[in-house]
């Protein structure tokens, strides 16, 4: 292959998608997008792991604040014992599905009835149905948590998506959800007069979002049995820690693809040199005993 | 090249099951004996990739369909319900959502090798149409599977790409209503996708087996885009030289697609198909996938909706007609000083227009989307034209030639550094 032509194909590649590139961003920011800052989480790069006591906190934060509002209906209580998730034990998880009432039936006698929850049981949602929650959020729906931290992620534009494929950067969606927590800010001078329902947001796209600021300093308890907090009780680090919680509950196999890929893609690596040398080797030797290349 | 046989059945089973059905000759004949010319480079290791892949988006399917639910209501959790509660469900799942983009970007190495090499010229015209044929059969396929998680992606994707087909002339509304089921993109929609998604992947493997006859009968293209004029000579034998070529570029694939699957296993799909599909709810950006990119760029760049889809209709089209468009008699574009410079311009051009694709449609990506449109059939013609002037440079006599050439003469000293920094490289 012509070697010249082939540089030049390529110079003529990279001058026009920097030409896109530089478009770009100021077309994001006249939609009103500003971009979330990256920050670092556990669970990034081919070794990331969740921290156990960050996705009990996130569940704390998720049970005691957002789930009055936001369901996450395909969690389910036993996910929470599960190996790669928050590892709470059975009994805790058995005693926690317990404090909860879940809707059953019908019984032999045709009729709905209600009992304590199980380690099976979903989480249950705040609300029977989508209309119920419009109803009472002044006509805004709360998105399902369930996958809602792979359901969330902002422009990265060239060339970071070619970088992105060599970093394994990927934590768009728990990076715009802390931004979002910690995003809520007085509107700048000149913007327009908010609405009831109405809130400010730095982070969300176009600035307006219908959910009110959710968390505040000091809200959840943090405190082990001694009474001293395991972690600074800020909406930081409750952003921090509910984003965590979110990415696991979208992706509670993470772990385990990992794990799995630490002894998989190695052998992958080691079988292609075996493979290369074993076809040095048979190409060494043509059939009619003349040089190969 | 299908010549000779030269299978020599060892067992007296084999003697009697080769008398009744000679099956075991076809395998070794094919797969054994079949000789393939000896300069083939690592762009022909794709053949065998595609096959691997479409093996492999065959068998993680199957499983699949075995725990999914299509149904309007049910799809989206019933995918999670993989995702989450089935054994290793999450590994199908992503092995079939990234193997469907590995097996676009191996297909497009096979399609830009064939043109660079000449692929489709004669005596291969029917192989290559073949290969368009599987090419637009594997387009439909993907597009239906896009389909089934029901994510708000999968629906609007659905809504705009068949309702292009309304922009037909007179039957266009009737074409529709019959991809829909009915007056919108709804659940029977999804049954009917689901239905064809299951059922196009059996018929490319039959395509593809007449694209592999044909290929077996008329004997691989290769580097130099000289036929094999001595089999002694110019080929070696598939087995074992091929095959083990064939496993090293499948595995070193295979890395590639692990690294996508274990670590970024969202990367190639959009964060919107996490979101259950609502008809009631517009994205803010409707993008296919990005295969489909270059021709959703030359769709929109067209400001008439009808004229849009012919072009992007003839923009897949035109590569059938490849053979008899491109007039040189010299296959390789090694030898073709002109069309090789029009080929790595015309790549930049398809990068180009899958990267315009994925913008919005306003401003000067729209300009651009229709310069770069200019530019991809241009080509085309560019390519007419080149062929009838075009001076190319002198063909080896023989593959063999070639090789040996390449052996003793212009790259001797390249050889000798190479040796002297690497010992024993031959083993």
């Amino acid at each position: 292959m012509s070697r010249l032509s082939f540089r030049l194909a390529l110079t003529g590649l990279a001058a026009g998608l920097g030409f896109g590139a530089l478009s770009l961003p100021a077309a994001r920011a006249a939609e009103g997008r500003v971009e979330p800052p990256q920050l670092s989480w556990t669970f990034s790069g081919p070794l990331g792991t969740f921290d156990r006591a960050q996705l009990q906190r996130g569940f704390k934060v998720y049970k005691e604040v957002c789930s009055s509002c936001h369901a996450a209906s395909l969690l389910r209580f036993r996910n929470l014992s599960q190996p790669g998730g928050p590892e709470f034990s059975d009994g805790q998880v058995t005693a926690l599905a317990a404090t909860y009432q879940i809707n059953d039936g019908p019984n032999d006698a045709g009729e709905m009835f209600q009992r304590p929850g199980r380690p099976a049981d979903a989480f249950p949602s705040p609300f029977p149905n989508e209309q119920a929650a419009r109803a009472a959020q002044g006509g805004a729906y709360p998105p399902d948590f369930s996958v809602l931290a792979k359901a969330r992620t902002y422009e990265r534009g060239f060339p970071r998506f070619i970088f992105d494929i060599f970093t394994q950067y990927q934590e768009q969606g728990p990076d715009y959800i802390h931004a979002l927590m910690v995003g809520y800010k007085d509107p700048p001078a000149g913007f327009q007069a908010l609405l009831p329902g109405q809130n400010y947001n730095e982070y969300m796209p176009g600035h307006l979002i219908a959910m009110p600021k959710p968390l505040s300093d000091g809200q959840v308890d943090y405190k082990d049995k001694d009474g001293k907090p395991t972690a600074p009780e800020t909406v930081d680090q409750y952003a921090r820690d509910v984003a965590t919680f979110m990415v696991w509950v979208a992706e509670p196999h993470m772990e385990q693809r990992k794990r799995i890929a630490l002894w998989f893609m190695p052998f992958l690596v080691i079988l292609a040199f075996l493979l290369y040398f074993s076809k040095k080797k048979i190409w060494s030797r043509m059939p009619d005993g003349s040089p190969a290349h | 090249m299908s010549g000779h046989s030269s299978y020599v059945p060892k067992t007296g089973i084999e003697r009697w099951l080769d008398v009744r059905l000679p099956i075991i000759r076809l395998a070794h004949d094919s797969a054994v004996s079949y000789p393939v010319p000896r300069n083939l480079n690592y762009l022909w290791t794709f053949g065998g990739i595609l096959a691997f892949m479409l093996v492999a988006q065959i068998i993680t399917g199957v499983i699949l369909v075995m725990h999914y639910t299509p149904h309007a209501s049910m799809a989206f959790n019933s995918v999670e319900h993989i995702m989450r509660d089935v054994n290793y469900g999450w590994l199908l799942r992503y092995l079939h959502s990234n193997g469907a983009s590995m097996f676009f970007v191996a297909v497009y190495v096979h399609i830009f090798r064939g043109i660079y090499y000449g692929s489709y010229k004669a005596p291969r015209e029917v192989l290559w149409i073949l290969g368009v044929v599987i090419f637009l059969l594997m387009m439909a396929t993907a597009f239906m599977g896009y389909v089934l998680p029901w994510g708000q992606m999968s629906f609007w994707g659905a809504t705009v790409i068949t309702n292009l087909f309304s922009a037909l002339p007179v039957i266009g509304e009737t074409i529709v209503t019959y991809l829909w089921g009915g007056y919108s993109v709804d659940n029977p929609t999804l049954n009917r996708f689901f239905s064809l998604h299951y059922l196009l992947p059996f018929m490319i493997f039959g395509v593809v087996g007449l694209h592999i006859w044909a290929l077996h009968h008329v004997g691989q293209n290769n580097p130099t885009g000289v036929e094999v004029k001595n089999v002694e000579k110019d080929t070696v034998p598939f087995t074992p030289y091929a095959t083990i070529k064939d496993l090293f570029g499948m595995v070193v694939f295979m890395i590639v697609f692990g690294w996508f699957v274990f670590y970024q296993p969202n990367f190639m799909g959009h964060a919107d198909n996490y979101i259950m599909a609502n008809p009631a709810a517009t994205p803010a950006h409707i993008v296919p996938e990005w295969y489909f990119l270059p021709f959703y760029a030359i769709l929109r760049a067209i400001p008439d909706k009808l004229g849009g889809v012919i072009a992007m209709g003839a923009a897949i089209v035109v590569l059938a007609f490849l053979p008899w468009i491109d007039t040189s008699k010299v296959k390789s574009m090694n030898y073709r000083p002109i069309a090789r410079q029009l080929f790595w311009a015309w790549l930049v051009v398809c990068i180009g227009l899958g990267y315009l694709g994925a913008m919005p449609p306003e401003g000067g990506f729209v300009i651009a989307s229709q310069i770069f449109t200019v530019l991809y059939f241009g080509f085309f013609v560019a390519l007419f034209v080149v062929g009838l002037f075009e001076r190319p440079k002198a063909l080896p006599a023989s593959i063999a030639d070639s090789v040996l050439a390449s052996a003793k003469g212009g790259s001797a000293a390249r050889i000798a550094t190479a040796t002297a920094a690497e010992p024993n490289v031959k083993g």
